[in-house]
């Protein structure tokens, strides 16, 4: 590309547009959208387009550089004055017309000859400085309808400057509809950002700043000022606006006559503007804008997060999270400078600082407003805030100074909790009805069915199911200490408490259950108890204690003179299980004597709602007339046979896995309880043999346990089947050796009862002999 | 004049990280990241009593031969950890507290911006500045 030269006017034009399409802020290439929307603009043919953008090298290039924008600017404006494009037009032409570009809104085009480059209702677009460093340049372009088309143009705003160095501020406000006679050659900016939002927000009645502020044309003397770009003004009313040129000719000329102005001033106009933009937040203008809604309100600038912080930082002055008129307006106009593309201060101008209230002063006077600015500062101001120049506008309404006041502590009073707000995360809250942690279980769902059950019978009784759910420790003591009782008339709660080892709430449960029957002796209630939750997994423990129950019911049975065992149970288990308690009251020999009425217990209700008839008194007195050393067996077949009979349902199969299990639980329940006579191994032959009786309903021969564990085996594989057969004789077989085990340890728990009994009477003797010692 | 500052939020992860002699900074880190465990232990020690009877300033945390850490943490869970040069004697605990309490108003700043997300790296200049002034001057 061949060099360009531009003339000055050029080269303004040019630099504005640039900085216009520049809306990443590169300053060295502008973005190919806002370009190619200008050159759209241009209303050239879109081919004429293609052929400047090769032109001028940005095909080439692939973006936009400075060169190749002014180069594609000048050819549109030849293509524009009708000039053949070539590049060699570029120089050759002489007193090219600046190129135009228009939108859609054509009124004002009209106005404008094509000498005038700028176009209100143009996308914004604008000339752009050198940007004076750190100087708050801004402009102010009301640029409302020219924004229309483009809303999101977020270019900054600035006009080129030239004559003073130090461009003092100098606000210029353009009207969109540039006034027909002041056709300037210097560009006059036009809107940079527009945020539609604010034409939204904004409700339609114009300030008189407005008025100002419509468009009007550059004044005469734009050469040397600084055009503020004003973004957001709407201007509903279209009118021309001499006055409003002479106003801001005259403003700008006392700017600029007033030398090196602060650049960060706000200029009447201006602070109306934000004033009415405040207004739409927040009504009151001595109130505050929170920080959520000032938050919104500012994102619509889109400008990034970190500026929007960073002036977030610097215009709330006193650090409380919400904004007063004062920082709002500081706050605005950082963004408006931002979005013109000047740096952000690093700290707050001082025009921009918020005034102090004066505390001395009766605030209601209004007389005192040029003195008294909205400041944020409470009552406990900073000793560093230092009062500033007053502003130019008085503030009205200032005699709502006792509500100030008001706000003021509330938010020095907010301020001050903001770093102990997490204190009382955890209140004591009286009202939580958490008086006391009640163990309760929430999870198993048969759980609450019996709580739900126990609630319908505790309703028949004196205990209510509260307390009763509310100590459950209580009663697992009277678990431990009445398991008999409990086992008397544990229904389908046999699963639950027949050992201590089940669930703590599990136990209490049945625990009150088993209370409660005692209490009532209603059996009904414990079968409406059993019925109402799902019946537990048949559990090993179960199955032993009722194992366990049926060697008691043997060994009673066997021994009904015996002072230790007999006196348990006497009666058949098919007595319902109320009466066993009072059976079983007798004290006897600890533990025995428990489990066995225990065990008993557990059976007999389990087996009362299967079978409520079995004839276990047949099988007793069966066996009653065994021999001795056999009787553990034989009892233990009856218990089985019991225990075959209430889970009948079971294939043999399944009852003899029943019966390894009883044996094995039946161990764990003996070490636990500690004095369980009959092993439950032993019932595994009598098992087989009372399977045999189950089938044929006959009572075997009792004389020969082994006998009977023989005429058993046959009778599962000939109830079963050839097939298993094999497994049944395995099964036997090491249920064999398991009874020849268990018979030992009978035989060993025998001999120690023995020798406890020994031990005792020993003890009397001593007791006996104790005097002779003494003597 | 510390060495390093740092401000953890209540998820432990660094908010904030800035050490005065930078080719050391991942030292510092190390640093930081291992008196966490010191600050967890000294807050989780008053057991009944919540944030109201907590000490924010938790103190020395624990010294090495180079450098002593001290910690502070507020109402939120949000630690401070100051590391200051071991040879640097004549600072004094009240020093130390006044540079938390600088460090906990300007936090609070920070948080009171309602562009700042809680969560994020703290990116606030003023924020900056302060920490700056309290750092050592980098020779």
């Amino acid at each position: 590309m061949e060099s360009l030269t531009l003339t000055d006017v050029e080269q303004k034009y040019y630099s504005d547009l640039f900085v216009y399409c520049d809306t990443d802020n590169t300053k060295k290439v502008a973005s190919n959208g806002k370009v190619l929307d200008l050159f759209r603009a241009a209303q050239l043919p879109s081919e004429v387009v293609l052929q400047i953008t090769e032109l001028c090298g940005a095909t080439r290039l692939g973006h936009f550089g400075r060169s190749q924008f002014y180069i594609a600017l000048k050819l549109i404006a030849v293509a524009q004055s009708g000039l053949p494009l070539r590049v060699e037009s570029l120089n050759s032409v002489k007193d090219l017309p600046l190129p135009r570009f228009v939108v859609a809104k054509n009124e004002q085009e009209a106005r404008h000859t094509a000498m005038y480059p700028d176009l209100e209702n143009q996308g914004p677009y604008q000339g752009v400085i050198p940007r004076p460093p750190g100087r708050g340049q801004v402009k102010k372009v009301s640029a409302h309808e020219v924004i229309q088309p483009c809303p999101d143009t977020t270019s900054p705003v600035v006009s080129p400057h030239q004559s003073p160095p130090t461009s003092p501020h100098a606000w210029r406000k353009h009207k969109r509809q540039a006034s027909g006679g002041n056709v300037e050659r210097p560009p006059v900016v036009v809107a940079g950002a527009v945020w539609t939002p604010f034409r939204e927000v904004q409700s339609g009645p114009v300030v008189v700043g407005d008025g100002m502020w419509s468009a009007h044309s550059p004044p005469p003397v734009q050469e040397s000022w600084v055009i503020l770009s004003q973004l957001f003004q709407r201007i509903v009313s279209i009118c021309y606006f001499p006055l409003n040129v002479s106003l801001c000719s005259n403003e700008i000329q006392r700017q600029s006559s007033s030398g090196y102005d602060d650049p960060w001033k706000i200029t009447d106009e201006q602070r109306q503007y934000y004033i009415n933009q405040f207004k739409t937040i927040q009504p009151d203008l001595n109130g505050f804008i929170p920080g959520s809604a000032a938050k919104e309100f500012f994102t619509k600038s889109k400008l990034p997060i970190l500026e929007l912080s960073h002036i977030w930082e610097l215009s709330d002055f006193d650090k409380d999270g919400a904004l007063t008129l004062d920082e709002f307006c500081a706050a605005f106009h950082l963004v408006v400078a931002r979005k013109n593309g000047y740096d952000l201060p690093e700290k707050l101008p001082e025009s921009l600082m918020p005034k102090l209230i004066d505390l001395d002063d009766s605030a209601e006077v209004p007389d005192q407003a040029p003195d008294v600015g909205y400041s944020g500062s409470p009552v406990e101001v900073t000793p560093n805030k230092s009062p500033m120049p007053s502003l130019n506008q008085t503030w009205p309404d200032l005699n709502q100074g006792n509500e100030q006041w008001e706000t003021f502590s509330e938010r020095s009073s907010s301020s001050q909790t903001l770093t102990q707000f997490d204190s009382n995360i955890a209140p004591a809250d009286p009202d939580t009805a958490i008086v006391h942690p009640v163990p309760i279980r929430m999870t198993p769902s048969k759980i609450h069915m019996q709580e739900m059950e126990l609630k319908r019978t505790g309703s028949d009784h004196t205990h209510p199911t509260s307390p009763l759910m509310a100590k459950p420790p209580e009663l697992s003591e009277e678990t431990k200490l009445a398991t008999s009782m409990k086992f008397v008339t544990a229904n389908s709660g046999d699963g639950y408490s027949s050992s201590d080892s089940y669930t703590s709430d599990q136990d209490p449960i049945t625990s009150v259950v088993t209370r409660q029957r005692s209490n009532s002796g209603t059996s009904p209630e414990g079968l409406k108890v059993a019925a109402a939750p799902p019946p537990p997994p048949p559990r090993p423990n179960a199955s032993h204690s009722r194992s366990s129950s049926l060697d008691m019911n043997r060994n009673f049975a066997a021994h009904p003179t015996g002072p230790q065992q007999s006196g348990v149970v006497a009666c058949p288990p098919a007595i319902p299980p109320r009466p066993l308690p009072t059976q079983t009251s007798g004290p006897h020999s600890g533990h025995r004597s428990d489990e066995g009425l225990a065990a008993h217990s557990t059976t007999s209700p389990q087996q009362i709602p299967e079978q409520p008839n079995f004839a276990d008194f047949s099988q007793f007195q069966a066996f009653a007339a065994s021999d001795q050393p056999s009787d553990d067996g034989e009892k233990l077949c009856v218990l089985c046979s019991q225990v075959e009979k209430s889970t009948e349902g079971a294939g043999p199969l399944r009852t003899v896995k029943i019966d390894n299990q009883e044996e094995r639980a039946a161990a764990t329940v003996n070490s636990a309880k500690g004095s369980i006579m009959a092993p439950p191994p032993k019932p595994v032959r009598r098992r087989l043999k009372s399977e045999d009786e189950l089938q044929d309903e006959a009572l075997p021969p009792k004389s020969n346990v082994i006998a009977t564990v023989l005429a058993t085996l046959p009778s599962i594989p000939r109830s079963v089947g050839k097939d298993k057969k094999a497994i049944q004789a395995s099964i036997r077989r090491n249920k064999e050796t398991n009874t020849v085990l268990a018979r030992l340890n009978s035989e060993l728990q025998q001999q120690l009862k023995d020798l406890l009994e020994e031990r005792i009477s020993l003890e009397v003797q001593l007791e006996q002999l104790r005097p002779f010692s003494h003597l | 004049m510390a060495v390093c500052i740092a401000v953890i939020a209540k998820e432990n992860y660094p908010l904030f990280i800035r050490s005065v002699p930078v080719q050391n900074e991942l030292k510092f880190h190390y640093t930081v990241h291992t008196s966490l465990d010191v600050v967890e232990e000294k807050i989780s020690a008053v057991g009944k009593a919540m944030a109201d009877q907590r000490e924010l300033y938790l103190g020395l945390l624990y010294p090495t031969e180079d450098y002593k850490v001290y910690g502070y943490v507020t109402n939120s869970k949000v630690k401070f950890v100051i590391v200051v040069d071991s040879s640097n004697t004549s600072l004094r605990d009240n020093e130390i507290r006044s540079m938390f309490r600088k460090l906990h108003n300007s936090f609070t700043d920070v948080m009171c911006n309602p562009f700042y997300n809680p969560g994020d790296t703290i990116q606030s200049k003023a924020f900056d500045s302060i920490v700056s002034a309290m750092m050592v001057q980098a020779s």
